[in-house]
Parts: C-alpha cells; structure tokens; sequence
C-alpha cells in the first residue's frame, strides 16, 4: 500500500508541474501586455517607466528564465500577488477558504445522509410511490442550474416568506461572538448549503439507491436474513456499508472540485468563500488570483484524490487484497 | 431466422412477421417509442426547439431593444414581463434560446469528437499511446472544469466562439474515460480479429469495426453532454462571462439577478427553460439508452 502511495503522490506531483507549465503559458497566451495594462491604469506611462515596469516583473527575460523563476516562486509558496486587492493570493486564498469549508462540507454531509436514507428505503421497493420520488428528486437535482434554484430558494425563503437573510455569512449590522456568532452564520448558511445539497442530494440518492438494489441480492444477505437478523440490522449492518462505498469515492472526487465549483453557489447569496474571490477576479480582470485559485484548486483535488485513495483502502479491505 | 420460416406448425402471416429483415434504426426507434422517458424528453426538447427556431419568425420584437417600462409584471402587453431595462422576457426567451441551444449542441459535439479520438485512440492501441493520452485526461480532470472554463473565457475573450471552445475544452474527459473502456473491451472479440486478419487498416477497424459496437453508450452521453454545455453555458453567463452582444438565457439571468426580488419573472422564466432542456435530453438519454441497449430490451 505504501508503495502504491508513493507512486500516486509521485504522479500527482508530475501533474501538478504539468498544471503550473499550463498556468504559465495560459498568462502568456493571453491577448494585451499586463505592462500595458498596469500602465493604462496609471494614467499612461513613458517608454522609459514601461521598460522599468517590464525589468521590475522580469518580462524582459527569456520565456524559459521567465518559467523557472515562477517555478521557483511557487514553490516557495507565492502564488502571486494581487493588483485589485493589494495582498499576496495565497493570503486571499487562505482567507476564504473557511467559508468555503463551511458551506461545501455541511451540504455534502447534508446531501449524503439524506440521499443515503432515501436511496435505501426506497431501493427496499423499487416501484413504490418513494422511489419514483427519488427518481424525480435526481432527475430535477441534476437539471435545475444551481444559480436558478439559488435565486428561487431565495425568492422563496428570503422575501416572500422571509426566514432567512438573502446573503453573506453574517449578519453586519451587529457584531456578534460566541454562540451567537455561530448561530448566525447557521442561519446564513441554510440557504446556500441547500441549493448546494440538492444537486448533490440527486446524485447520491440515485447511486444509494443502484448499489442497495444491488447489494440487496447478493448472498451474504440472503444468509443474514436466514440466521433470522432483523430487517433493521440486516440494512444497518451488513448492506449500508457496501452501498457507502461508492458514495465515499463519488464525494472525495468531488470534494476538491467544489471549493472553486462552488462559484455559482456563493456568487448567488454573497457567501464570502474562495468562488467569490473568483468571482471577484474575473470581474476586476485580476489574472494573478484567478490563476493562483485555478493552481490552488487543482492541487486540491489532487489531495483529495489521494485521500479518498487511502480511505477507500481502509474502508473496502477486498481493494488491498487485490493490490498485493 | 430461415428456421423460424422452415417451421410448419406457424401461419403464413405469423412467418412473414418474423422473416422480415427490419432495419436497426426502425427497430431502435421502435423501442425508443416504448420509452415514456425518451418520449416526453423528446417532446419537450421539440417544443423549446420549435419555439427557439421558429418563435422570432412571429414574434418581432427585438431582445436588446427597449420594449417597454422597466419591471413590468407579466400581462397581456408583455406576457413573460421586462426587465430592468425594459427589455422584452419573452422575445429574450425566443432569441436567446438559440444562442444557448447552438452553444449547447456545438460544444457537445467539440467534447464528444475530442473525447472520443483520445478514447479510440487509447483504448484501440493500449500501450505507450494509452499510457501517454490517459496522463493528458488525468490532468484535464484535475482542473475544476467550470473555473478552468472561467479563467479560458476571461484570458482569450467574451465571445460565443471562445466560450463554446472552452466548454468542449474542459469536458471531454467523461467521454474519453468511457470510450477507452468500450474500445478495451471490444478490441480482442473474434470479429475485430476477423477484420484484421482480412487484411482490414487500423484506422477502418477504428472507424467501422470498433466505433460502431461502442456507439451506444456514446449516444448517450452525447445527449448528457448537451444538456451539461447548456448549463455550463448558463454558469458562465451568470457569472457575466457571457458574450454581452448575444442574448442568451445565460446572460438574462446573469443580468437580471441583482433585481430577482423586484422582478422574479425576469430570471424564473430563463431558468426554467434551461431547466427543461437540461431535463429533456437526460430523459432522451434515458430513452436512448433503453432502445440501444439489447440488454435492457429484454426487460421491456
């Protein structure tokens, strides 16, 4: 196993070289001169001052001497600096990742315990009236774009019925700590976490719902059940954690992928997280943190890769026996 | 066949029946005629079709133009509202629609022809070519496919080309996975073996021994694609990295989000109807893959 580890972390840290190579070309692929931008915002500059500007940022190199030192400046950690915001990325980056923590990790949790429950009870009886809802449920999940069902939740929930704010994470009017802070970020959270939850809820009640059918089958529960288990030990015990298992790959895939995916999301109900950063971004034309989110993301997923790896050893014992 | 035929006991009629060569396209379309799913995605997806492609050709109005005072609730001057420029919802809806659907299908097909190549390609040769393109889709599915469709349309330019280029760009991965293992799994049958022993050049055995049996789940995904490029279209719009000088259901969401509580007509109806194209072709891919799937006709 530890070999198998070594090589996945040896391959991932080619792939992330391959993701900093295209960062780099992508920069300086792009159409306009960043000196002529910096300068446009100047007001117009000499010759003189653009030649400066081009020595201060290192443009005047090669595109090889260009590459290795921002090699090696990532490498040390610095993703680049921000024009708009005026802070080193990574020290934006590491700003808004909580919010994004909060907000992807509570509707993923939401989406797989409840997808789970209905996914199984309606895997019990797969032509009753659930199981067509969950059909339903997966099909309009997978349909709705986030940013629709977003603003309807809102519509809904922040005006029309007003239960909860229509953004952000706190409330700004009134300083809050404690509990108190937590609970208003709780009540922030409701909103997003569910427009979120639902796309995910319909993916994994349909794969709760296959697997359960399909693990219902097989022999060792038909042995369970003829020892005379109840029904509730029976799913509880022997068939839920085979039906996880696919789950806890599906979420792990995705996991990385959220903490930019969540873009729609945030931009939606103002959640201050890293797809808000983006947002922001791509609204200012601030290339060094849209890219510096992009490198971060990947590597994200990268990690979570990895560890939905190892966890999924740890889970599914049959999965080591294989790899010896 | 000509056994059925040669029985005594079956009737003239009952023979004819049986004996009667029918074409693989009548006989999918047959069995997706059977689908409740693929019918109704197909009904729904002709309806907005129809509506998308013939609806300016009765309806004049024109999306950009100012029509009428801002914020003005659905009624019978203007059935689906205006905006918050006094813009039209509903000649936005009809032209708009043509900009996402074109966007949608072209970008699916870029991610299909891509995914599929790289997939042939791979699983048909294995080896060295497969070790070599399965790296290039590794490191495609490690960009977050909507950001990284974000940073290509922010870099290279708001224009429908570029953002279409870039859906197809970052999403043909699931096709490529799925094409490789239709192509490994097909490549060692008997009558792939048989074509090459008949002398048959890779490239035929590519294209019209192996292709062909690994279309099915193809034609699905193609259908799912659509429906993804439409959303990604939608996002990326929404997120006002649209082509400001198209009207697209996208960009009328993006738009108008900031006055969803002054007017939820201008972004309900948009989105529902890139909600139902979305639905329409995964409930078309549901029924496509119920015709095309002889292991699933059986159950019918």
């Amino acid at each position: 196993m530890i070999k198998q580890l070594a090589s996945r972390i040896v391959n991932s840290l080619g792939l992330l070289l391959a993701v900093l190579v295209l960062n780099f070309t992508l920069i300086h692929l792009a159409p306009g001169d960043p000196v002529q931008v910096i300068a446009g915002e100047m007001g117009g500059a000499s010759p003189e001052v653009l030649a400066a500007l081009r020595a201060k940022y290192g443009l005047d190199q090669s595109l090889l001497e260009q590459l290795t030192a921002y090699l090696s400046s990532v490498m040390r950690g610095d993703l680049g600096y921000s024009y708009y915001f005026n802070e080193p990325v990574s020290n934006l980056i590491l700003q808004r990742l909580p919010a994004t923590v909060y907000l992807v990790v509570s509707a993923l949790a939401l989406a797989v315990i409840v997808g789970t429950i209905l996914g199984v009870i309606s895997a019990r009886k797969p032509n009753g009236l659930l199981s067509h809802f969950v059909t339903f449920i997966s099909l309009v999940g997978h349909a709705a774009p986030v940013f629709w069902s977003g603003l309807l939740l809102l519509l809904l929930f922040a005006s029309v019925w007003p239960l909860f704010p229509s953004g952000g994470m706190v409330d700004v009017s009134q300083a809050k700590t404690g509990l108190d802070y937590a609970v208003d970020v709780g009540i922030h959270l409701v909103l997003p976490c569910l427009t979120l939850a639902l796309v995910f809820l319909a993916q994994y009640s349909r794969l709760a719902r296959v697997n359960m059918i399909d693990v219902l089958s097989a022999d060792y529960i038909r042995t369970a059940r003829a020892k005379g288990l109840s029904e509730w030990v029976v799913i509880t015990k022997h068939a839920l954690r085979n039906t996880l298992i696919p789950i806890v790959t599906v979420v792990g895939l995705q996991f990385g992928n959220l903490l930019a995916g969540a873009v729609l999301v945030e931009t939606v109900f103002s959640w201050p997280g890293l797809g808000r950063l983006v947002f922001d971004s791509i609204l200012r034309r601030d290339y060094p943190t849209l890219m510096g989110v992009l490198l971060f993301s990947a590597l994200m997923v990268m990690v979570a890769n990895i560890l939905t790896d190892i966890l999924y050893r740890l889970i599914d014992p049959r999965v080591q026996e294989v790899s010896r | 066949m000509s056994t059925v035929t040669l029985e005594p006991s079956k009737n003239a009629s009952e023979r004819e029946v049986v004996a009667k060569p029918s074409s693989p396209i009548l006989t999918t379309l047959k069995y997706f005629w059977q689908s409740p799913s693929g019918v109704m995605g197909a009904a729904i997806l002709l309806l907005i079709l129809g509506a998308a492609l013939l609806g300016p050709f009765f309806y004049h109005i024109d999306p950009m133009d100012i029509a009428g005072a801002p914020f003005q609730e659905p009624s019978s001057d203007a059935w689906f509202g205006t905006d918050y420029l006094g813009r039209d919802v509903l000649a936005g809806l009809l032209y708009g629609g043509r900009a996402t659907l074109l966007v949608g299908s072209v970008a699916a097909s870029i991610t299909i022809i891509i995914g599929v190549t790289i997939g042939a390609l791979s699983g048909f040769y294995g080896g060295l070519i497969d070790k070599a393109l399965v790296k290039v889709t590794e490191f495609f599915q490690v960009l977050p496919p909507l950001l990284f469709a974000m940073v290509l349309v922010t870099l290279f330019g708001q224009k429908l080309s570029i953002i279409t280029l870039a859906i197809g760009a970052v999403s043909w991965t699931s096709a490529a996975r799925l094409t490789r293992a239709e192509f490994m799994r097909l490549r060692s049958r008997e009558f792939v073996k048989a074509s090459r022993a008949c002398g048959a050049s890779d490239l035929y055995l590519i294209l019209r021994v192996v292709l062909p049996n690994a279309l099915p789940p193809i034609i699905v995904s193609t259908a799912l694609a659509v429906g993804t490029a439409v959303l990604f279209e939608g996002g990326l719009s929404f997120l006002g990295l649209g082509d400001p000088n198209t009207m697209s259901w996208g960009l009328m969401l993006g738009q108008n989000r900031n006055y969803v509580l002054d007017a939820w007509w201008a972004v309900t109806f948009p989105g529902a109807a890139i909600f139902l194209v979305v639905l329409a072709m995964s409930l078309l891919g549901d029924g496509v893959n119920d015709a095309v799937n002889p292991r699933l006709r059986r159950r019918v």
